[in-house]
C-alpha cells in the first residue's frame, strides 16, 4: 500500500466512525423522544461534543493529505467527497442534538397516538434506515445503492409535505396537545433535513466512484441510470 | 481554430528488435503544450526523439510510420531542416562550454554555416534570450562562458538557443529533472510564456508539472499510447484503469 492509500484508508475509517457515531445520535434521540428519557437526551447532548470533533480531525487529515500528497483522478474525488460528507454528518449531528433538546425542553411526553398519526415515527425510521444504506454505499462504493437513496428520500419528502395539515388535525382533536404539536412539527422539518443530508451524500458517492455529477439535477431524474435517462 | 501541427500516423521505432514505440496516433495542435508521462521505459523519449528525427542517430534503431509536420513527413525532409524546425531542449543543461552565452545562442547558425549579420545575430539574441526569460539577467555578461551561469540560467539558455533557429515546435526531455525547486519553478512559468508563440511537448517524470503547465497529456505505457486527453481530465478522471494507476501511484 502507498503512503497515500494508508492516509485516504485512514480517512475512511475517521468518516465511517464518525456515521456510526452519528447514527447513534440519532437513534438515542428517537429512543429519548418516545420513552420520554431526559437523561438519554442528555446523553445524546453531550455525545454531539464528539461528533465536532470528528468533523474538526477528519477536517484537518483531508487539508494535510491535500499538502503532502498532491492526490489526483479517485483519490482527488475522494478527499473532495470526504469533506462534503463530513460536513453533511456533522449536520445531521447537529439535528439529532436539536431532538433531544426538544426532549430536555419539554414539560410533557410526546403523545403516541400524534406521533403516530402524523407519520413521524414511520419518517424516523425511514430516516434512519436512509442514512445507514448511505453508509453501507460508501463502504461498498455501491453506487447503485446510492442511488436508491433518491427516491426513498421522496418518502421523507411527502410526510414533511403533509405534516400541516396532521399535525393540524392533532391540534383540533385537542387544543392543550398544541405546543407538543409544534413540536413534532419540528422534529418532521428535521428529519426531512437528515433525508437532504443523505441525499447529497449519496451525490458525493456517485462523484467519487463513478466521477460524475448529480448535484442540481431534477430529483425526479436521480435515481436513473445513464440507460434510462 | 485549432489546427494541427504535428501528428503522429502509426508511427513506430525499435532499437534492433526491440518494439519500444507501437503504433503511435496523435495529432498536436498550434500553440499546445502537450505533456508527455509514463514509467521508466515506455517509450517516451525515444517517441520524443523520433519527431526530430533524432532517434535514428543511435545504430541500430529504426522506425516506421509517419511523423507529419504541418502535413508533410519529416522522414521525406532533410533531417536537419528537420532538426531546426523542430528544437530541442534535454534533461540537463548543456551550453557549450567553451562559446559564450551570446555564440551560444546563434550556435545553430554557426555550426550550420548559415552566415548572417553581426546585426541580424545582436536582433536574434536580445529577441531569443528576451524570450527564455533571461534576457535581464545575462545583458552585460553577454560574453562570458555561458557554464558561468546557474543550472536554471543554463537550461533558459539552451530553450533561447532553440528558439534562436525560430522553430515551430520545441520538444523538452524531462527539462527541470535536474534543477533545484527555483530554477524549475521559472522553466515552468517560461513555458506559459513560450506557449504564446510555439508549441511544446515536454517529456516529465514529475506528474504534478505535467499537470501544471500542460493543456493536453499523453500517458504512455510498454511502448502505446493508452491515454491522449485534456490535462484536466486526465488528472480528475481518467479513462483508463492503467492511466489512474499510474497517476494515483497505485502502478505494480
Amino acid at each position: 500500500m502507498t503512503p497515500l492509500e494508508i492516509e485516504i484508508n485512514g480517512v475512511k475509517k475517521e468518516l465511517i466512525n464518525m456515521w456510526i457515531l452519528v447514527q447513534s445520535q440519532l437513534n438515542k434521540a428517537k429512543d429519548a423522544m418516545v420513552l420520554f428519557d431526559k437523561d438519554l437526551a442528555r446523553e445524546v447532548l453531550v455525545k454531539e461534543k464528539r461528533v465536532n470533533a470528528f468533523e474538526l480531525k477528519i477536517d484537518r487529515d483531508c487539508e494535510n493529505v491535500f499538502a503532502l500528497h498532491c492526490p489526483v483522478a479517485i483519490d482527488l474525488r475522494f478527499l473532495l467527497a470526504a469533506l462534503k460528507i463530513n460536513t453533511n454528518l456533522e449536520r445531521i449531528g447537529d439535528i439529532a442534538a436539536g431532538i433531544a433538546k426538544y426532549v430536555v425542553d419539554s414539560s410533557v411526553n410526546f403523545d403516541a397516538a400524534a406521533m403516530e398519526s402524523t407519520s413521524m415515527i414511520r419518517m424516523y425510521d425511514e430516516a434512519v434506515n436512509i442514512l445507514t444504506d448511505t453508509r453501507s454505499a460508501f463502504e461498498k462504493e455501491d453506487t447503485v445503492l446510492a442511488r436508491s437513496i433518491f427516491k426513498r428520500d421522496d418518502v421523507l419528502d411527502d410526510i414533511n409535505d403533509n405534516a400541516p395539515i396532521t399535525v393540524a388535525e392533532v391540534i383540533k382533536k385537542d387544543i392543550e396537545s398544541l405546543p407538543e404539536a409544534l413540536y413534532i412539527l419540528s422534529i418532521i422539518r428535521k428529519l426531512e433535513r437528515v433525508g437532504d443530508q443523505s441525499k447529497n451524500i449519496a451525490e458525493e458517492i456517485i462523484f467519487y466512484v463513478e466521477a460524475k455529477i448529480l448535484k442540481h439535477y431534477e430529483s425526479s431524474r436521480l435515481g436513473l441510470t445513464d440507460e434510462e435517462q | 481554430m485549432e489546427s494541427t501541427i504535428v501528428k503522429a500516423e502509426n508511427y513506430n521505432s525499435y532499437f534492433g528488435d526491440n518494439h519500444v514505440v507501437k503504433d503511435v496516433n496523435i495529432s498536436i495542435n498550434k500553440n499546445e503544450v502537450i505533456a508527455v508521462m509514463g514509467p521508466s521505459g515506455c517509450g517516451k523519449t525515444t517517441f520524443l526523439r523520433g519527431i526530430n528525427r533524432m532517434h535514428e542517430l543511435i545504430p541500430n534503431a529504426t522506425s516506421k510510420g509517419k511523423i507529419l509536420l504541418d502535413g508533410e513527413n519529416v522522414y521525406d525532409m532533410n533531417a536537419i531542416y528537420v532538426r531546426s524546425k523542430i528544437g530541442m531542449v534535454f534533461q540537463r543543461p548543456n551550453p557549450f562550454p567553451n562559446l559564450s552565452i551570446y555564440e551560444n545562442v546563434v550556435a545553430g547558425y554557426l555550426l550550420n554555416g548559415l552566415k548572417i549579420s553581426k546585426a541580424d545575430k545582436d536582433v536574434i539574441v536580445e529577441k531569443s534570450l528576451t524570450s527564455a526569460a533571461l534576457w535581464k539577467e545575462v545583458k552585460d555578461s553577454l560574453h562570458k562562458k555561458g557554464t558561468f551561469l546557474s543550472g536554471g540560467q543554463q537550461q533558459r539558455l539552451c530553450i533561447a538557443r532553440a528558439i534562436a533557429m525560430q522553430p515551430e515546435l520545441i520538444l523538452f526531455d524531462e527539462p527541470t529533472s535536474a534543477l533545484d525547486p527555483i530554477s524549475t519553478s521559472s522553466v515552468e512559468a517560461l513555458f506559459h510564456e513560450l506557449k504564446t508563440n510555439y508549441t511544446l511537448i515536454i517529456v516529465t517524470h514529475n506528474m504534478q508539472q505535467a499537470a501544471r503547465v500542460s493543456d493536453r497529456t499523453a500517458f504512455f505505457y510498454m511502448g502505446e499510447l493508452v491515454e491522449f486527453d485534456d490535462t484536466k481530465k486526465m488528472f480528475t478522471n481518467p479513462a483508463d484503469q492503467r492511466t489512474q494507476n499510474y497517476i494515483t501511484g497505485r502502478f505494480s
